[in-house]
């Protein structure tokens, strides 16, 4: 013990004397996060609230994590792709349908690149967008509620890794495939890949009233990778822009054989010139089958409609819808700055970044300054598109947003860093380390016509030796930096779900308000709610029997149900008749092969319950609710098939 | 500090029934057990604590609002109070004789608020354990509940 004190005393006075005598500090990163000032810094104070929400993708566990910054306190994981048995999400009657597809019911998905809602190219806090990369799906989260609202299929796509992006006024949704595949589908030799593979960029209308979703039309594009987008914004508003890697159009061993050519392209969409060519009829309809299901809060149901076409553009017959800009070398991130002037290509395999010009790109098109085309799409000369370069900032770079203050930010995975760089005169201003191999990074903004700027969020594929071991998997990790000043300041870093492939951010003054409390009984139209224990029955339909349950705290109506047979299925339809904020009710059945339900105030959901065995069965609350929580149960008793045990159900003995 | 000197109350009971002479005393069936807290009379009229400070009663019922409350005392409230028996909250038979019009608006409207501060709504809380649930209600609605509760002599 003594020991001990003297040694960290000697080690304080020691690390003291060094640091009072300018001896350099070892790292970079700890002096700095460790700072009482940085601490400070990602302190939010019990009872106080963060000052942005942060939308972090779960990658490949398929769902939506909500955090705070700056604290990085998580406060959500919202189901979207994947099934949720804490939540019933996918388990229950009235989600089920959101997972369906034309392959039937998934209940997985490769979840990337949330983007939000946007108006006048400025984010307005409505609606979260999120793409499913590996069959290919976009869903709409609704920020009212944070619950995942609409989900569609996209059809003639693989790998929908190009996606979600949204334009400058949510007029569309995006979503590009990263795979290119025979269009249609059909059984042909791979080897025969090169000009005969597709890849389809899809243009999805949004609702301005209600969110929803419409496959407006898909552009059918040569076979290379399709592998990120963005759209253009203020003078560049009606175009779209998306990197390609692969146009060497290989189809094995990419990591060769896609790697050959010097540049590949990024393809800038013309979609307004789109929109003209649909209303022209220069579409041809093409068969597809592809799921659309949509969540009712009204019935609090959701329902699913397979579609069966869509309207296909050919580039090569619709003059001026696309050019491809030569971009060094297999680009990843495709970013354009708030001014909407600069086309940002990250080449993955390149020592620089590429900037193209929105204005150079017009007078090029303007003049005709080509240097060839690609199956009838015009290439543009490669230095009459440039719009400058950010030489040699890195290794690896993946992905730039952009502050307030005219600065991109770019990560850089194999150098592990986080590089500060000065808009239109492309000089490097400042670096930081990541811990380790950093994807994407989010400036709340940083990829809309107005950045909050303040922080940086970096987002790393490695962890190795940051965090107390988890065995062989460790979680993967988000890096929080103050951008306020000149230098980068790192000041925390925080866990995170799944895999944080890419992230959203915006004041939380933009959601707060309109946060939805409780669903009022009143507006409850699902078709088997009992809005008062008045209303709770049982009632039997052949094999069926469905159970109108109610919750309060504590206790359900009924609680004591008889005349349920062995072979029948039974549907518990719960209803919360709670109005109040943050009481829901939790629903669990001994033996049920399924989730348990979690209900709201006000709502209605149905858990099915076959019974295998004869006995008296035991339901109750999981959600703890009030002092008498425990006490919140009931029974049921199963009697064998064909036996004549009446149907009945009581509380209380009433 | 009042849960523990409650329990401490328990817990003295229990001692002394432990020491008890033997004699078992057994209250007579259906009778619910009284509670052991005292319920303090308060100086002056009790009108809780709420957005509800002034309540102007009529001499006569007013039938139609008294319908009206009865309407959204059974789909909001019946879930815990039946009327004429104990349930999960207190019978709410004679309660506006129990209670003043304010007390009991503030009660249906600020039931968190009301179960921290509120010396009977707190004594209420420990009897019946089960916290009172807020529902939501308007204004409007919980004055209308109110009239009803006048009808339930």
């Amino acid at each position: 013990m003594k020991k001990t004190i003297f040694s960290i005393t000697a080690v304080a006075i020691s690390t003291t004397m060094l640091i009072s005598c300018g001896g350099a500090k070892k790292g970079g990163d700890s002096g700095g996060a460790l700072s009482g000032k940085n601490a400070e810094k990602v302190y939010v104070a019990p009872g106080e609230y963060d000052e942005f929400y942060a939308f972090i993708s779960g990658g490949f566990s398929g769902q939506l994590s909500v955090y705070g910054l700056p604290s990085g306190r998580l406060f959500k994981v919202i189901p979207v792709f994947s099934q949720d048995a804490e939540k019933a999400y996918g388990y229950n009657e009235e989600t089920k349908p959101m997972l369906n597809t034309s392959y039937g019911f998934i209940p997985w998905d490769d979840a990337h690149h949330p983007d939000l809602s946007q108006t006048k190219g400025v984010i307005d806090g409505r609606w979260c967008f999120i793409n499913g990369n590996n069959t290919p799906r976009i869903a709409r989260i609704d920020l009212k509620t944070f619950e995942t609202t609409e989900i569609i299929e996209i059809p003639n796509c693989a790998g929908n890794h190009s996606s979600s992006y949204v334009t400058d006024n949510t007029e569309y949704v995006i979503a590009g495939t990263r795979f290119s595949v025979p269009v249609p589908q059909k059984d042909m030799p791979i080897s025969e890949y090169k000009g005969n593979f597709k890849g389809m960029l899809s243009f999805l209308k949004v609702d301005q009233e209600t969110g929803e979703m419409d496959l407006s039309f898909q552009i059918m594009m040569p076979g290379f990778d399709y592998d990120k987008a963005h759209p253009g914004r203020g003078k560049s508003h009606g175009w779209f822009f998306f990197t390609t890697y692969n146009s060497e159009e290989a189809a094995s061993l990419l990591e060769v054989n896609a790697s050959q050519n010097d540049k590949d392209f990024i393809a800038a969409v013309n979609w307004k010139k789109a929109e003209e060519y649909i209303k022209e009829g220069k579409f041809k309809t093409m068969p597809a089958k592809y799921a659309h299901n949509i969540y009712d809060e009204g019935t609090q149901m959701a329902t699913s409609t397979m579609e069966k076409d869509v309207k296909v553009l050919d580039p090569a017959e619709c003059p001026g819808l696309v050019y491809f800009l030569p971009t060094p070398k297999s680009p990843h991130g495709c970013d354009v700055d708030p001014t909407g002037e600069y086309i940002v290509g990250s080449g993955k395999l390149s020592a620089n970044v590429t900037a193209h010009s929105f204005t150079k790109m017009l007078d090029a098109i303007k003049n005709e300054k080509f240097s060839g085309e690609a199956y009838g799409i015009p290439i543009i000369n490669f230095e009459d598109v440039l719009g400058g370069t950010v030489v040699q900032p890195g290794l690896g770079p993946l992905h730039t947003e952009f502050d307030n203050n005219g600065y991109g930010y770019t990560t850089f995975f194999i150098s592990s860093e986080v590089v500060k760089w000065k808009v239109g005169t492309w000089e490097v201003v400042d670096r930081k380390p990541t811990y380790y191999s950093p994807g994407h990074l989010m400036i709340p903004g940083g990829n809309s016509q107005k950045p909050w700027g303040k922080y940086l969020l970096a987002m790393n594929k490695i962890t190795k030796d940051r965090y107390l071991p988890t065995g062989p998997e460790l979680c993967q990790s988000a890096q929080l930096y103050d951008i306020t000043g000149e230098k980068m300041e790192l000041l925390s870093d925080f866990p995170t779900i799944g895999e944080p492939h890419y992230a959203a951010g915006c004041p939380a003054e933009l959601i707060q308000p309109n946060q939805q409390k409780i669903y009022k009984l009143e507006d409850n139209k699902h078709p088997y709610a009992a809005k008062s224990e008045k209303e709770s029955r049982v009632e039997r339909n052949g094999k069926d029997v469905h159970i109108y349950l109610t919750t309060i705290r504590s206790h359900f109506a009924p609680d004591n149900i008889e005349g349920v047979k062995v072979g029948d299925k039974v549907y518990f339809h719960v209803t919360n008749l709670e109005q109040d904020y943050d009481v829901p009710h939790g629903f669990a059945m001994i033996g049920a092969n399924n989730s348990e339900l979690l209900i709201m105030p006000g709502q209605t959901e149905t858990l099915v319950w076959e019974p295998k065995q004869v006995g008296v069965w035991p339901f109750y609350c999981t959600d703890f609710c009030s002092a008498l929580h425990q006490e919140m149960q009931g029974y049921i008793r199963v009697s064998p098939a064909g036996s004549s045990t009446a149907l009945s159900w009581s509380l209380d003995g009433e | 500090m009042r849960t523990i000197s409650s329990i401490v109350a328990v817990a003295l009971v229990a001692t002394i029934v432990g020491c008890g002479s033997g004699e078992t005393r057994e209250a007579p069936p259906g009778t619910k057990p009284e509670s052991m807290l005292k319920k303090e009379e308060p100086a002056g009229k009790d009108l809780g604590i709420g957005p509800v400070k002034k309540v102007d009663i009529p001499e006569t019922i007013d039938e139609a609002l008294a319908a009206k409350g009865k309407e959204t005392f059974e789909a909001k409230c019946t879930a815990c109070h039946k009327i004429g028996k104990r349930f999960v909250g207190p019978d709410l038979t004679g309660v506006v004789n129990r209670r003043e019009p304010e007390w009991i608006m503030n009660m249906i409207l600020n039931p968190e608020v009301m179960v921290k501060d509120n010396e009977t709504a707190k004594a209420l809380l420990a009897e019946y354990m089960s916290p009172m649930a807020n529902q939501n209600l308007t204004e409007e609605e919980a004055r209308s509940v109110l009239e009803y509760f006048r009808t339930l002599k």
